[in-house]
């Protein structure tokens, strides 16, 4: 559960300590990753700022049944790389954003948070060689053909987790 | 609806999708079709988790220095900002496009600008950037198109009726994906006209004849 209260603290009440610790560790990666991306330190410095200002502002769109906060502020990270440094357009899928009424189940919330800690600790364990073509793809150093997907880590039960996440929002949007 | 595609994307184009490399075009496809599909929705998700313990795992030296006041400066951005209310999802039932292609066309259906290309075909071409195409095809019901070969990776995803190639059928959100060495000859099914989002890697030329046009329609 990592992180998750956290965001609850700033959504719910606006707690500037909070976001302080969270900013104490992401920050300082996020701005890391943009500048292994190729943006310079002040670019990249610019757009950290930006992305936990983001996270700020978005905290209710947050679901922790389908994702864990290290991998919400990548994808923010991700989407501002792209808009700033690459200046493209990133499409994304259409909106399954929970209404306010609809609060996801703790136990899928936990559930989702562990196996987001088993496949971590997985890509902790790996051989070098294939952990840093992993950290290549995500940086931005390969291009899509040059993206092995085989990397044996356990995506599939995280799979059937955020399936069943989403099978929850299609059926609440009903 | 969800439940009946069978021709997913694979794993190597969720992943480019999750880290953010492809070209904008392929974005538009993967964003199109998880918009139709849980499945690889579910699967592109996973390798956000993924891009999310690389973040959190990130090595030591890789791990840039902030500079002095940044959680200030950061909190002044806040203050300053504008606050997202919550909102339910906007949900349109009855549009033929999902959502990231209607963006991009205006509308819906009624709203692409076609342009003949010949034999009753039409396409409509996307603005997206130049390092590869995005085009919508219209295929009239049990039009074939001739054998073409591909420069690089294509993939085709069906938005309205169906098409037959060879052995495969791909109805509404199936994607075909082929490479440079593949022929191919899809066709429309009889029973109603198709209509599919097409992109593809080599770049668009715009300046050529009109069968010259035509010509390089063929060898999408």
């Amino acid at each position: 559960m990592l992180w998750v209260e956290h965001v609850a603290r700033i959504r719910d009440d606006q707690d500037t300590q909070a976001f302080a610790e969270l900013f104490a560790h992401f920050a300082p990666r996020v701005k890391g990753f943009l500048m292994k991306s190729g943006a310079d330190a002040s670019l990249a410095e610019e757009c950290a700022q930006d992305v936990m200002a983001t996270l700020w502002h978005k905290s209710h769109q947050f679901d922790p049944a389908r994702a864990s906060v290290a991998t919400w502020i990548f994808t923010i990270a991700r989407n501002r790389r792209i808009d700033l440094i690459r200046r493209q357009r990133r499409p994304e899928p259409e909106d399954l954003t929970w209404g306010p009424e609809e609060e996801p189940d703790q136990e899928d919330v936990l559930t989702l948070q562990q196996e987001t800690e088993i496949l971590g600790a997985a890509l902790a364990e790996l051989p070098d060689a294939q952990r840093e073509l992993i950290e290549k793809a995500y940086f931005g150093d390969l291009t899509h053909s040059e993206i092995a997907a085989e990397t044996g880590l356990p995506l599939g039960t995280i799979k059937s987790r955020i399936r069943l996440a989403l099978d929850r929002l299609r059926h609440a949007m009903k | 609806m969800t439940e009946t595609i069978k021709h997913h994307l694979n794993d190597a184009i969720l992943m480019a999708y999750a880290a953010g490399s492809l070209p904008e075009a392929f974005n538009l496809m993967v964003a199109s079709h998880l918009s139709l599909c849980d499945s690889c929705r579910a699967q592109a998700e996973s390798f956000d988790a993924l891009g999310g313990e690389v973040l959190d795992q990130m090595r030591r030296d890789d791990v840039a220095d902030l500079q002095p006041e940044s959680l200030e400066a950061t909190l002044a951005l806040i203050l300053g900002g504008p606050v997202d209310k919550p909102h339910a999802a906007e949900t349109d039932a009855c549009g033929v496009l999902p959502k990231p292609l209607r963006d991009y066309v205006g509308g819906d259906l009624e709203a692409i600008r076609w342009k003949p290309v010949g034999m009753g075909v039409k396409q409509a071409i996307l603005p997206t950037s130049k390092d590869a195409s995005a085009r919508l095809l219209f295929i009239p019901a049990g039009t074939a198109m001739p054998d073409h070969g591909h420069h690089g990776t294509e993939m085709t995803m069906v938005l309205k009726g169906a098409f037959q190639d060879d052995d495969d059928y791909f109805a509404r959100g199936d994607v075909e994906i082929a490479d440079s060495d593949m022929h191919h000859t899809p066709v429309a099914d009889i029973h109603e006209d198709c209509i599919c989002l097409a992109v593809a890697d080599a770049p668009l030329q715009f300046d050529r004849l009109i069968p010259k046009i035509a010509q390089r329609f063929l060898q999408i």
